[in-house]
């Protein structure tokens, strides 16, 4: 077999594991229409997005962003802002988002990009402790610390998702896209790009790639990813406040990805599960809720050198029909 | 407009509010010299130093330089129990698996405070004065704690370079900030020195919230932030530097405190930290940073 048919086979491997994922995910509420799991797996799925882009960033092409929720943040108030206080299309809202997401990553990153490691870090920190204060401080826009409420429902040629079972549709189906196109970009020649930039800087330069715009390209790409995780966000909870967006917001996305698997596409996704699905479940444990979930993220940690996802590849690779079938 | 004593004033607190950030950088920089890993427990154990602290005073009625000396002892203890149970145990160690650890550890350690010394807000006199007998210079008050903070940030320092020049423990330490490898076979025990910088760490974490609390009290989850602001200090200085630590901390004081008090009291956090980008985009390894950013 040629070297060409061997990628394209594995590319079409990997497609099958994402099919069979795509299946559950969207038969199990018609056995199973539970509203609190549905709406646990809501927050998943929006989480799943925003781990999904920081991992494009973080897991493939190695640049850390400890300011994503700001993202999401402006994702969210933009839908906000503009149904509410302007009376906007909802889906207008969301492409503004987009819009002036794409344009303050792009002037965040210009400059942010060229520092490496806990420096790049601590920008991305600041600029997300200075977002974080517009969100409190500017209250014509924001409302301020009671935030914005009163979110209308999305709809698409009149059908309305205001139900959580069509909204568990329309997250996941958003989700399942947008996951897709990171499958097929990661695979690309941009791809390739990236995770050179990851190994070696130097190495990719040399290569001729021009890693500076590359870096800002999954930049833009990743905040773009939250944005759209902001906005299905507020229209969801309906009523949004400065506190969903902070710092340790931020924070909770990069353990996400860390916790899922860095530079694996179900990093995020499993990620983003534990969690997500984890303080929900824990609640039974009522004070002792943080001490247990402290303990099992140091024991994952501990114990999962690659993630949760890492590990699982592990497994997996000892059976044979996976290890043929759905492990890149 | 503000007089000239006002100014004063503001620059006098923001210089005490910057050595506690300081003391808290000096800790973040210990671990990160000798494991490359952000603390993010930073933060919580100077919460422990303060809680624990306001536990001995009125609780078991010790006396107060009492509690405070038994405070740090006890998370000292805290430190190395953390290092030998969640960093020790990685079968390979990874930075970034050790930052995550230190997160899972402080939520830990957060949410264990909360059940053994309740959610309520605490505090301790100062060590000396009770408050209303402040230090006068050029008619800009300095609360006697003050002072001590001021004073107990450069005694740190003033202890630590000396620890760092002369002892063979720091020798060993600076040695394994500059190249683990080379260090450990010339003969340097790697893990011993790990464990040990823990402990240096969390016990100076501990100095800074038994110096801090009698000023601003103290509560369960009052780490987090200063955690980050003495993350942010320790950046600002250069990573790993201690005097940058100290210009660092006392730099972003200064700017929070005029921030505060000349522009906006709202907007203090922003105006400090967009200084710190403009810092951080004009000098990326900080003020005091190496040149050497990244080994490939």
């Amino acid at each position: 077999m040629s070297e060409k048919d061997s990628i394209q086979k594995r590319i079409e491997n990997r497609n099958l594991g994402f099919w069979i994922f795509l299946g559950i995910m969207m038969s199990w509420p018609i056995f199973y229409p539970n509203p609190y799991y549905l709406n646990v797996m809501i927050f998943t799925g929006i989480n799943t997005l925003v781990a999904t882009g920081l991992n494009l960033l973080f897991g493939y092409a190695g640049q850390i962003s400890m300011g994503h929720a700001t993202f999401l943040g402006i994702g969210a108030y933009c839908s906000a802002f503009f149904t509410v206080k302007l009376g906007w299309n909802p889906w207008l809202g969301f492409l503004i988002g987009v819009l002036i997401t794409s344009l303050f990553s792009f002037l965040i990153g210009l400059p942010s990009l060229k520092l490496r490691g806990y420096y790049l870090a601590m920008a991305t920190l600041a600029f997300g402790i200075i977002m974080e204060t517009f969100f409190v401080e500017l209250k014509s826009i924001t409302g301020g610390p009671d935030g914005i409420g009163g979110i209308p429902a999305l709809s698409l040629f009149g059908f309305k998702f205001h139900t959580d079972l069509r909204y568990y549709y329309l997250v996941w189906v958003i989700v399942a896209c947008l996951t897709l196109l990171v499958i097929n970009l990661v695979n690309s020649r941009a791809g390739r790009g990236m995770r050179a930039l990851h190994e070696s800087e130097l190495a990719a330069s040399v290569l001729g790639i021009n890693t500076f715009r590359y870096k800002l390209a999954i930049f833009i790409f990743s905040a773009i990813y939250a944005s759209i995780g902001g906005s299905l966000f507020a229209h969801y909870i309906t009523h949004i406040t400065p506190e969903s967006f902070s710092i340790m917001h931020s924070i909770l996305i990069v353990v996400m990805v860390i916790i899922g698997g860095m530079g694996k596409i179900w990093g995020p996704l499993l990620g983003a599960g534990i969690m997500t699905i984890l303080p929900e479940t824990l609640r039974a444990f009522e004070v002792y809720h943080e001490i247990a979930y402290g303990l099992i993220l140091v024991l994952i940690m501990i114990y999962f050198t690659d993630g949760v996802a890492g590990a699982l590849n592990f497994v997996f690779k000892k059976i044979p029909f996976f290890n043929k079938k759905l492990i890149s | 407009m503000v007089s000239k004593a006002q100014l004063l004033q503001f620059i006098v607190s923001g210089i005490m509010v910057g050595s506690i950030y300081a003391i808290i950088a000096i800790g973040f920089n210990m671990i990160f010299n000798a494991t490359e890993v952000i603390n993010f427990a930073q933060g919580e154990f100077v919460m422990l130093g303060g809680m624990t602290t306001v536990t001995f005073y009125q609780v078991f009625h010790l006396p107060l330089w009492f509690s405070c000396i038994l405070s740090v002892l006890l998370v000292t203890l805290v430190g190395i129990i953390f290092e030998r149970l969640a960093i020790h145990p990685m079968k390979h160690f990874s930075v970034l698996n050790a930052v995550i650890i230190t997160i899972g550890a402080s939520t830990i350690m957060r949410g264990g405070t909360m059940i053994a010394l309740g959610r309520d807000n605490m505090s301790f006199p100062p060590f000396t004065g009770t408050g209303d007998k402040p230090f006068m210079i050029l008619g800009s008050s300095i609360p006697q704690q003050g002072a001590w903070i001021i004073l107990a940030a450069l005694l740190l320092v003033f202890g630590l370079s000396l620890f760092y020049k002369r002892s063979i423990q720091g020798i060993a330490m600076r040695s394994i900030a500059w190249n683990k490898t080379a260090a450990e076979l010339m003969g340097v025990n790697v893990k011993w020195i790990v464990m040990l910088s823990f402990a240096m760490s969390a016990a100076s974490g501990a100095l800074a919230g038994v110096l801090v609390t009698p000023i601003t009290l103290t509560a369960y989850n009052v780490g987090l932030i200063l955690g980050l602001k003495g993350f942010c200090a320790a950046i600002l200085g250069g990573f790993g530097n201690f005097w940058g630590a100290i210009c660092g901390g006392v730099l972003l004081g200064l700017l929070e405190s005029l921030g505060a008090g000349l522009i906006s009291s709202g907007y203090k956090d922003a105006i400090a930290f967009l200084v710190l980008l403009i810092v951080l985009f004009l000098r990326p390894t900080g003020l005091f940073g190496t040149v050497k950013i990244r080994e490939e």
